[in-house]
């Protein structure tokens, strides 16, 4: 016996359907079926609302299943079911997107300042508010001679790419995504003046023109590497690890691999590509330097090497590391960090928060005097301007935003991106499915979800009294904390609201 | 240093004047501009620095200190010893003044760097250094004890009360300099403390601001990973160390510098000639935490130079005057008036334009 009972209910009304089947040709899940009117085997649907949206009479609702469990606190249901599911298969527990457990989030914990009388705020309608970033390493002091009674910069400066908004789209494989949520990805980072990243999947030869916009990353599983790829962008981002799933290395089950996939990645079609947990070429911090300078030989030191790291217990001593160890950026992703596939106990019990480890690397960096070395973005869970406003503030560079970005795009968060039959179009391969992202519209949806922040941010850099995001970079001085005990304080470096 | 003390914002006023020779004047005018501008302040700040008034003095470093109470001084002059030639030590004269009270001892040094204890530092270090280390160690480490001014034939002269009141319970009347400059504070709560009215000095550089640096927080830590301590929570004191860092340490011109204070907004530099715009694109890449943002007006002197900077939007006012070979500056021009009714020229100093007004070539002082 089956013991599993369906999460959720669709629940359908006849009297206002027109039998269009259009719920059932939209479903990825294969939850409805028609016969002689719309039925659903309610144990295969995950919520992800195609149905209930593409109706024309609004005919079609999914709620939870009722049904009721005795209570309690300990072994709750989804203790229950997750016992029941391995019971049947003996496998682990696959899953999608970020942790979903109910950790603090420190970023509700955290307010900000306004100006009032003493400094003038500034109206962003009326006055410049410049976000211009730029990621690179930086020198601690520029050298500059007088030539012909002009200044100018002796100095070479290491590589820098410039970002009109201090956002970066974070790294989604081609792959775990499709081809349409990637052009829409690589033309809205284009025209916001932003990035985009490959992720571990290789570059599909049509986002080639993109390759101003373009992060490519260097993962465990090298796919699709090769000197033309490195070219193709103008960051190399070497991927250690990740926030969804600290210490393992990618999944991307065999049913995503179709032959576009596959000639992207180059491995056979089908295949399931597991990226290895390290580098196998990296065990330990003078490897990944070698590899940095690799890469750097290989770009011919025109582009900023970044790494990326998952946000686990020591991050800022892994972080100063990084930094010596010839890094220009290191991208941090927290523990509320997307993925496409990942083991539910993974994602859900092993890393920390973005916040606590951002402001431990900022403080570790600057306590040693390399902050300037490196750039820091910081990622895992950004869910509006106002999270991405405190990274800042707390010390990050920029932001990446994965979850958000494809939330933008029609993204319910059914948490299925594994199973690779995303009724949107987004996390799957399947052609009847990647047909309905339409990148035209995709784009456009995250150009304005870039925008609205990038709004929002000016609001704030006004109400802030400065007119420059540089000057909230790392002024912690800006934020309070409410609600933190004195040691989430003293490690945030904020002070409690009221003083 | 004395106490410790939440950061108190604060409006204000600003004279400062120098004479392009050298020639030197006593301090009768400067408390007159500042008097001038009396609303401006409340009562609750004020103070002046003057450069070329110890000419007897001038190799020596000296050292202006106010201290809670005669033991805070033992203790200080205890370490001044052992790190320093103390050449001449004796109260700063000043005179009662109604409006004065609860003045705190104030004390100068003249001293020279002991060449023995410098060259026994652990880490080479020049003598700038091993005299901001000092600067840093008293004003941080020792209780009661406040170095208000620490550079060569110059000194600040501050404390609680309006500036003309300050001016004459300090007697500057009585000093002769060739650059002078001046503050009138208008905190938002009472400080009751001396050390946190203007100027703020460090070795001979001497800034007196009007406005709030609204950055403070991120230029405070920017600072603090080149090992300065911005223990006092005034803005005022970033401006002092980021000139100092940038200027002395690293060699950037001081109109550079200024550039980096109050950066040039993108969209300039985007339309700058190509070597102009590698230059400013490279010192905001650089330099983005060390920019000064928010509203202010500021003049900051050293020995040979007294310069004026506004915000780079300009939320603050800055009036700049000329007369012969002076140069006046003041956050109104009623003030320049009032000591040199009649100038060669006068303008309003443009949001971000640093005004640099320096002595001449030549001039010795």
């Amino acid at each position: 016996m089956n013991y599993l009972m369906p999460e959720f209910l669709v629940q359908v009304d006849h009297e206002r359907c027109r039998r269009c089947k259009l719920c059932v040709n939209n479903c990825g899940f294969e939850a409805l079926d028609f016969k002689e009117r719309v039925v659903s085997d309610d144990s295969k649907c995950v919520a992800c609302h195609r149905c209930v949206l593409v109706c024309p009479e609004r005919a079609i609702n999914v709620v939870k299943n009722p049904v009721a469990f005795k209570e309690s606190y300990h072994w709750n249901v989804e203790h229950i079911k997750n016992i029941y599911k391995q019971a049947a298969t003996g496998g682990k527990l696959l899953t999608a997107t970020g942790n979903e457990k109910p950790y603090k989030s420190y970023f509700d914990h955290l307010v900000l300042d306004a100006c009032q009388v003493t400094n003038p705020s500034i109206d962003p309608l009326r006055e410049p508010m410049e976000l211009r970033t730029y990621l690179g390493s930086k020198p601690d002091k520029v050298e500059i001679v007088k030539e012909n009674g002009k200044y100018k910069l002796k100095t070479k400066m290491p590589p820098q790419v410039k970002l009109e908004t201090p956002i970066v789209f974070a790294a989604m494989s081609y792959g775990a995504i499709s081809l349409n949520a990637h052009k829409a990805l690589a033309a809205a980072a284009k025209e916001c003046g932003i990035l985009y990243n490959t992720g571990e999947g290789g570059l599909h030869r049509d986002l080639y023109e993109y390759a101003d916009h373009t992060i490519v990353q260097v993962a465990s599983g090298r796919f699709g590497i090769d000197r033309e790829y490195l070219n193709k962008g103008v960051m190399v981002e070497i991927k250690i690890g990740q926030g969804a799933k600290p210490g393992i290395g990618g999944h991307l089950p065999g049913e995503k691999v179709d032959e576009e996939v596959s000639q992207t990645r180059r491995i056979p079609v089908g295949s399931d590509a597991i990226s290895p947990a390290p580098h196998h070429d990296i065990y330990s911090i003078e490897d990944l330097s070698q590899l940095i300078y690799a890469i750097k030989e290989a770009t011919n030191y025109q582009k900023p090497v970044c790494v990326k790291i998952a946000a686990v217990h020591n991050v800022a001593a892994i972080a100063s590391g990084i930094a010596r160890a010839g890094a220009d950026v290191i991208y941090i992703d927290g523990f509320r960090g997307g993925t496409g596939a990942t083991p539910a106990t993974i994602r859900d019990h092993v890393g920390i928060p973005i916040e606590m480890a951002l402001a431990a690397v900022d403080d570790r960096l600057r306590s040693e005097g390399i902050r300037n070395r490196v750039s820091i973005i910081a990622s895992g869970g950004i869910r509006s301007s106002a999270d991405m406003i405190k990274a800042i503030a707390l010390g990050a560079d920029a932001v990446g935003i994965g979850t958000a970005a494809l939330i933008a795009i029609g993204c319910q968060m059914c948490q299925k991106c594994h199973t690779g039959r995303c009724s949107w179009g987004i996390a799957t391969q399947r052609p009847e499915r990647v047909r309905v992202l339409k990148p035209e519209k995709a784009k456009e949806q995250l150009v304005n979800l870039v925008r609205s922040w990038s709004l929002e941010l000016k609001e704030i850099l006004g109400a802030l009294g400065v007119n420059a995001v540089e000057s909230l970079r790392g002024s912690r001085e800006r934020l309070r904390g409410i609600g933190l005990n004195q040691i989430e304080l003293e490690i945030l470096g904020v002070k409690p609201v009221g003083r | 240093m004395i106490g410790t003390f939440p950061r108190i914002p604060s409006g204000c006023a600003i004279s400062g004047m120098i004479n392009k020779k050298g020639q030197c004047m006593t301090g009768e005018a400067i408390i007159q501009s500042i008097a001038l501008m009396h609303d401006r302040s409340n009562g609750l700040g004020g103070g002046f620095a003057a450069y070329g008034i110890y000419p007897r003095f001038k190799e020596h470093y000296a050292l202006h200190m106010l201290y809670n109470s005669e033991k805070d001084r033992l203790a200080t002059e205890e370490y001044l010893k052992d790190k320093f030639v103390i050449d001449m030590s004796e109260p700063i004269p000043t005179r009662n003044v109604p409006n004065i009270t609860d003045a705190p001892l104030v004390w100068r040094y003249f001293l020279k760097v002991d060449p023995k204890a410098l060259s026994e530092q652990e880490n080479q270090v020049d003598e700038t250094d091993y005299v901001v280390a000092a600067v840093m160690h008293i004003n941080n480490c020792i209780e009661g004890a406040f170095v208000m001014s620490s550079g060569k034939n110059m000194g600040a002269f501050k404390g609680v009360g309006y500036p003309e009141d300050i001016g004459r319970f300090f007697r500057l009347e009585e000093y002769e300099g060739y650059i002078w400059i001046a503050h009138g504070r208008f905190p938002t709560n009472t400080p009751g403390w001396w050390g946190g009215a203007h100027p703020f000095c460090l070795l001979d550089w001497s800034v007196v601001h009007n406005g709030e640096i609204s950055s403070y927080g991120i230029n405070k830590r920017y600072l603090e990973m080149f090992g300065y301590k911005c223990e006092l929570q005034t803005d005022t004191e970033v401006v002092s160390y980021l000139v100092d860092l940038m200027h002395r340490k690293q060699g950037i011109p001081l109109e550079i510098a200024c550039k980096v204070l109050a950066a040039p907004l993108w969209k300039d530099i985007d339309k700058m000639e190509p070597d102009q715009k590698e230059l400013f694109t490279a010192l905001r890449q650089v330099y983005g935490s060390a920019l000064l943002n928010g509203p202010f007006s500021f003049i900051i002197a050293n020995s040979r130079a007294m310069i004026g900077l506004n915000d780079r939007i300009k939320l603050r006012p800055m009036t700049v005057g000329v007369k012969d070979d002076m140069v006046y500056m003041a956050s109104e021009e009623s003030a320049i008036r009032e000591i040199c009714p009649d100038l060669d020229d006068v303008w309003i100093a443009k949001g971000g334009e640093a005004i640099i007004a320096e002595l001449e070539e030549g001039v010795e002082v």
